[in-house]
């Protein structure tokens, strides 16, 4: 389980390298960022939600039954958007407002 | 290549807060809001997403509800620990809960209230938010205040001590080739507990992929041991009970939707093992699955489809794997039950008592030392809301003790020690062994021999000696290894750090001789429950190098503990 960054959506503001609390996301020469230890993730998404660009994408190690699925996300001040996209492509997108409590 | 070279950065505070977690955020809010005294947040990652809480919380699990009190609430800790619990700790957060449930409120977390304006109940201690931006709301809370100072990837290596007293600490910069040597008039260990101790559930890619988080590798305890001061209930291990591989939490549906443990079977298994509390459910699963009536499951098929979408959410505002996992399968909770499994053993005081001793006003044996949260022992169960009671308590008595104190320097040689200690690592050469390496044999050693998951959590006397040794060794190994750069340098200390909790829990494990709680403390040699000879606390000091053993007894709900010897 860890996370990917697309180098061509990145737009090299360094905030995902800013926030991941395992020091684990550093920069290329061209200043784009990427993932350097992806086996260390916790899997905690503070880089998703920090990334202005939509660039980084989490998925599942195979070793935990990922397929080839991944999940990215939309912020925005009063709510998240939260993408899947299914191992067979089908798409899902789930929107929780921040004010919105857990039922469970 | 040669080694980085570190520049030296000395800072003076008042006082000095190691972690930026949730209780160190709340233990520098107080402070700040009740006095102009300087403080210093020193965290190793950045305070907005890190600590156990950096992908957020499902909901506030420590609350005095309708019908409970906080003398029912140390009722309950006492009763689902099995007796050993500092009634007095665990009493003074009891009553403070509700109080920083609104003060979390205020700083604008989202608490569903039902018409009236109540907090709605998920259970009797157990109120329902949405905790995806727990951290940020504390670490803004933080930022917004003049008198608090917050330096992100910092990491502290050791204390600085002088004549007994903790005078601050030492750490490097994860930013800047820079050592800091930071001076406080207090300083508070508020550094979490210890993850990364046993060979994981999942050993391979999805090593991280646990149940607390990886980047809290004991650092808060090592450096306490290291100094001397006194832990107290490591051997009260604590072993969650999880959805399988993505090792989310199973409480979001088994509160939440009322659901039940099946095995393979599709028998309820719980209650055949006794009083169905936190480690029994565990211990439950494990031995159904010893027996072969494994997998064993939550079960979920047949909820609704609305159901099924608010657990869809529940999981994204804090696992999001476990979401992910159904999703990219197309499929969900209502389809198909949940696997469930017990993971790793971690030593973590805001779950268990493991941690440092402390008085009642969360002072450690170590002169201007406090810890707080999950650093703290004696205190189980006390989660979010206590770890933030604890941050308050620590906060109030730091503002009256520290009205004698002040700054005291060591001398300028020693610093020059510790810098040729750190910069060992990047000078090191021809280490036959890289980081990971020594990583992995730890965890094999204590999976192997001191209870892990590979043994169904049991161990026994002669096992331990194995794993006592073997321990040694890999400090020993850990003093090689090589840092090109300060990431390496970090992941160094965090293996050394670690084996030195283990060889701290190892002596606690042996010491205990009944089995007290289930799976948590398994000690094959003496496998029954032994009241009349171990209601009391297995604390330890670190000292010549040796792990020295201290018993003490139970402390009561009213007392006030001060330390004495």
């Amino acid at each position: 389980m860890s996370i990917k960054i697309d180098r061509d959506k990145c737009i090299s503001c360094g905030r995902c390298r800013n926030i991941c609390p395992g020091n684990l996301i550093e920069t290329d020469e061209a200043g784009k960022a990427v993932m350097k230890y992806p086996s260390e993730c916790w899997g905690c998404t503070a880089c998703l939600k920090e990334c202005p660009a939509g660039a980084v994408r989490y998925y599942l190690g195979a070793d935990i039954g990922g397929r080839g699925g991944y999940l990215f996300t939309g912020n925005h001040s009063d709510h998240t958007d939260w993408f899947i996209v299914s191992a067979d492509g089908t798409k899902y997108q789930i929107k929780i407002s921040k004010k919105e409590s857990n039922r469970y | 290549m040669t080694g980085l070279k570190l520049a030296i950065q000395t800072v003076e505070t008042d006082v000095l807060i190691i972690g930026g977690g949730t209780a160190g955020c709340f233990c520098a809010l107080t402070i700040s809001e009740n006095s102009n005294l300087q403080v210093v947040i020193a965290e190793k990652a950045n305070i907005k997403r890190s600590g156990c809480l950096a992908a957020g919380v499902n909901a506030l699990n420590a609350y005095i509800g309708r019908g409970e009190t906080p003398e029912s609430f140390v009722d309950y800790v006492k009763r689902d620990s099995e007796g050993i619990i500092r009634e007095d700790l665990v009493y003074s957060i009891a009553k403070r809960l509700n109080i920083v449930t609104e003060k979390l409120e205020d700083l604008g977390l989202t608490i569903l209230k039902d018409k009236n304006g109540d907090y709605v109940p998920r259970g009797k201690r157990s109120i329902k938010i949405n905790g995806e931006n727990i951290k940020p709301i504390l670490a803004q809370a933080a930022a917004e205040k003049d008198n608090i100072t917050v330096l992100n990837h910092v990491n502290i290596v050791d204390y600085l001590v002088r004549d007994g007293c903790v005078i601050g600490a030492l750490g490097f910069s994860l930013r800047g080739n820079r050592i800091y040597q930071i001076y406080a008039k207090k300083t508070v260990c508020a550094a979490g507990g210890a993850a990364g101790l046993y060979k994981p559930n999942n050993p391979t890619f999805s090593k991280h992929k646990m149940w607390y988080s990886p980047f809290n590798t004991g650092a808060g305890y090592a450096i306490g041991i290291r100094a001397g001061a006194e832990m107290t209930s490591f051997e009260m291990r604590f072993i969650a009970l999880r959805c399988k591989d993505t090792i989310a939490p199973t409480g979001t549906i088994a509160q939440g939707i009322k659901t039940v443990q099946v095995n393979a079977g599709g028998e309820e298994y719980v209650e055949q093992y006794g009083r169905p509390s936190t480690h029994i459910r565990l211990y439950a699963t494990v031995m159904e699955n010893r027996k072969g009536n494994g997998p064993c499951f939550l079960k979920t098929e047949g909820i609704t489809d609305e159901q099924q979408m608010e657990l869809f959410k529940a999981y994204l505002n804090m696992a999001p794997a476990q979401t992910l996992k159904w999703l990219e399968r197309n499929t969900g909770p209502g389809r198909e039950n949940v696997e469930i499994e017990g993971t790793e053993p971690y030593i973590v005081g805001g779950h268990t008592a493991g941690g440092y001793w402390v008085d009642h006003h969360r002072r450690t044996t170590l002169k201007n030392l406090y810890a707080i949260g999950d650093a703290a022992g004696g205190s189980p169960k006390k989660y979010v809301t206590g770890c933030l009671a604890e941050g308050q308590i620590a906060a109030l008595s730091i503002l009256e003790d520290i009205k004698v104190a002040q700054i005291i320097k060591r001398d300028d040689n020693r610093i020059k020690e510790q810098v040729k200690y750190l910069s060992r690592f990047l000078e090191n050469n021809g280490s036959l062994h890289p980081i990971t390496e020594v990583e992995e044999a730890m965890q094999k050693v204590m999976d192997e021999y001191a209870g892990g998951i590979a043994s169904a959590y049991g161990y026994s006397s002669a096992k331990l000696g194995i794993a006592a040794r073997r321990i040694d060794e890999l400090l020993i190994i850990a003093d090689t290894l090589k840092a090109s750069n300060l990431r390496q340098l970090l992941a160094i200390f965090e293996i050394i750090d670690r084996l030195y909790v283990c060889k701290v829990l190892i002596r606690h494990l042996e010491a205990r001789r009944e089995t007290r709680w289930r799976c948590y403390q398994e000690n094959i040699d003496y496998p029954q429950k032994d009241d009349k000879n171990w209601q009391k606390y297995v604390n330890s000091v670190f000292k010549d190098g040796n792990v020295e053993i201290i018993f003490r007894e139970l402390v009561g709900r009213d007392a006030v503990y001060e330390h004495k010897n």
